[in-house]
């Protein structure tokens, strides 16, 4: 079983928003990498403060083209480009010492 | 296999402290497209570059040499390399950018110079005082050093006194847009891109342009900043007949350059997939972003209907010049 880390979604930042996800799976239906995993299951990972599973996941995580044509077909609205982006930001801090 | 994200992705941050560039140039090279033109310095409306033209076939020479890279040993050595840079601009010596590339992304920026001019919009240029706007730290989500240097530009505004702003690609309207207002106090330039403030007038046609066009919308454009009728509001009153690709408008198919740099290979796919569904349509393609330009053009390898600048499009049907869009699509049909 995965371990949970409650502290990990702080680490994302506060900004991080995928509350409104209804697990729909269109996201990732329409996603051009077609990966399987963005980005509807990065939200899961994060939001169940899983962090092991989001550094399993960089390559994916940096190979989003933060193109939104996910989000024009999101039907909750997720910010889900940022969230991304926040979750690049995770590993530029924590990962990889880039915040200074 | 990508390349190692903390030395390629660190090498840009170093570069944007130090150098106040991701892929610094020379005042020259940043400012050679506006030679000759006798654009004002400075002034409440400025035209601002941030780079992208001028970076883009400097970028496409890099991406080609990292290409290489992807699966070779060199990857290994990637953290002295950042160390190294530190010291020394090694981005500089990477590669280089051809000129016959240099001066086709230089003639872009000179169009748009000259559109605007014969519309009767008056600007200035901060010439070399002009800064990088940082999107690619943005994207990456570095921005503990996007900050920084996102303060120096909102102080090159405030001293010369810059109220709006005419941008020229997708990338650096949404910084100075939408990023910057959200990431700085007090940040309230007026951003429009050249395309909405071109559509808001009636250029004169001198040569109707008369021939199929299809148009590639950038993801930032039409998802990010809403920029989807203007360009073809233009290109249709000048004679256009418009085509949609299979994915168009807000449905837009990314072209693969967010990811060129740390993925060359997935790059390279998703360009391919875009250049099959803009060749479908048979004509030539008008594109509106430097980074989806040399991504393009890049996949199609020489092939199918030929990638063009809206603005060059536009400039051969408004200013005096020949267009080398009508040009080079005579000259394929010659073939
Ligand atoms: S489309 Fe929106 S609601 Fe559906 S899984 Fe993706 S993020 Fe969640
Ligand atoms: S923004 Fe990322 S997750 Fe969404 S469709 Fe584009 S590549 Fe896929």
């Amino acid at each position: 079983m995965a371990k949970v880390n409650r502290k990990f979604i702080d680490e994302v930042g506060s900004r991080f928003n995928a509350s409104a996800c209804m697990s729909c799976g269109a996201c990732t239906a329409i996603c051009p990498m077609e990966t399987g995993m963005l980005p509807r299951m990065l939200f899961r990972f994060t939001m169940l403060g899983q962090d092991g599973k989001i550094r399993e996941n960089e390559d994916t995580i940096f190979s989003c083209l933060l193109c939104r044509m996910c989000e024009v077909n999101c039907p909750a609205e997720v910010p889900i480009a940022e969230n991304v982006r926040l979750l690049r930001g995770y590993f530029d801090v924590h990962v990889f010492d880039l915040a200074r | 296999m990508s390349l190692p994200k903390k030395h390629v992705l660190g090498i840009l941050a170093d570069n944007l402290k130090l150098r106040k560039s991701v892929l610094p140039l020379s005042r020259r090279a940043l400012t050679r497209w506006a030679r000759g033109l006798d654009i004002p310095y400075g002034g409440e409306t400025v035209l601002y570059t941030g780079h992208m033209y001028q970076l883009i076939p400097k970028i496409g020479a890099m991406a080609n040499r990292m290409a290489k890279f992807e699966d070779s040993w060199i990857r290994r050595w990637m953290g002295l390399g950042r160390v190294i840079n530190r010291g020394i601009n090694l981005t500089r010596f990477m590669a280089h950018a051809k000129r016959k590339e240099r001066r086709a992304y230089d003639r872009v920026l000179r169009n748009i110079a000259l559109l605007l001019r014969e519309a009767g919009v008056e600007f200035g240029y901060l010439y070399g005082d002009e800064m990088y706007s940082g999107a690619l730290l943005h994207d990456q989500g570095i921005d503990a050093v996007l900050l920084p240097h996102a303060r120096r530009l909102q102080a090159l505004f405030a001293e010369h006194g810059v109220r709006r702003v005419i941008t020229v690609d997708p990338h650096t309207t949404n910084m100075l847009r939408s990023v910057f207002p959200e990431m700085l106090d007090g940040f309230d330039v007026e951003v429009r891109n050249y395309l909405e403030v071109l559509a808001d007038y009636d250029l004169p046609v001198k040569n109707p342009l008369e021939m199929g066009l299809t148009i590639h919308d950038s993801c930032v454009y039409a998802r990010y900043e809403d920029v989807i009728d203007q360009p073809r509001q233009l290109l249709a009153r000048l004679g256009a007949r418009l085509q949609e690709p299979e994915l168009s408008g807000k449905m837009t198919h990314c072209c693969g350059g967010p990811i060129e740099s740390l993925f060359p290979g997935k790059a390279h796919e998703i360009a391919l997939k875009r250049v099959e569904q803009l060749s479908a349509t048979g004509c030539a393609v008008a594109v509106m972003c430097p980074i989806c330009m040399v991504n393009l053009k890049g996949a199609a390898n020489g092939d199918g209907p030929g990638f063009f600048d809206i603005a060059d499009v536009l400039a051969g049907a408004v200013l005096d010049d020949p267009s080398p869009v009508r040009q080079t699509t005579d000259e394929r049909k010659e073939r």
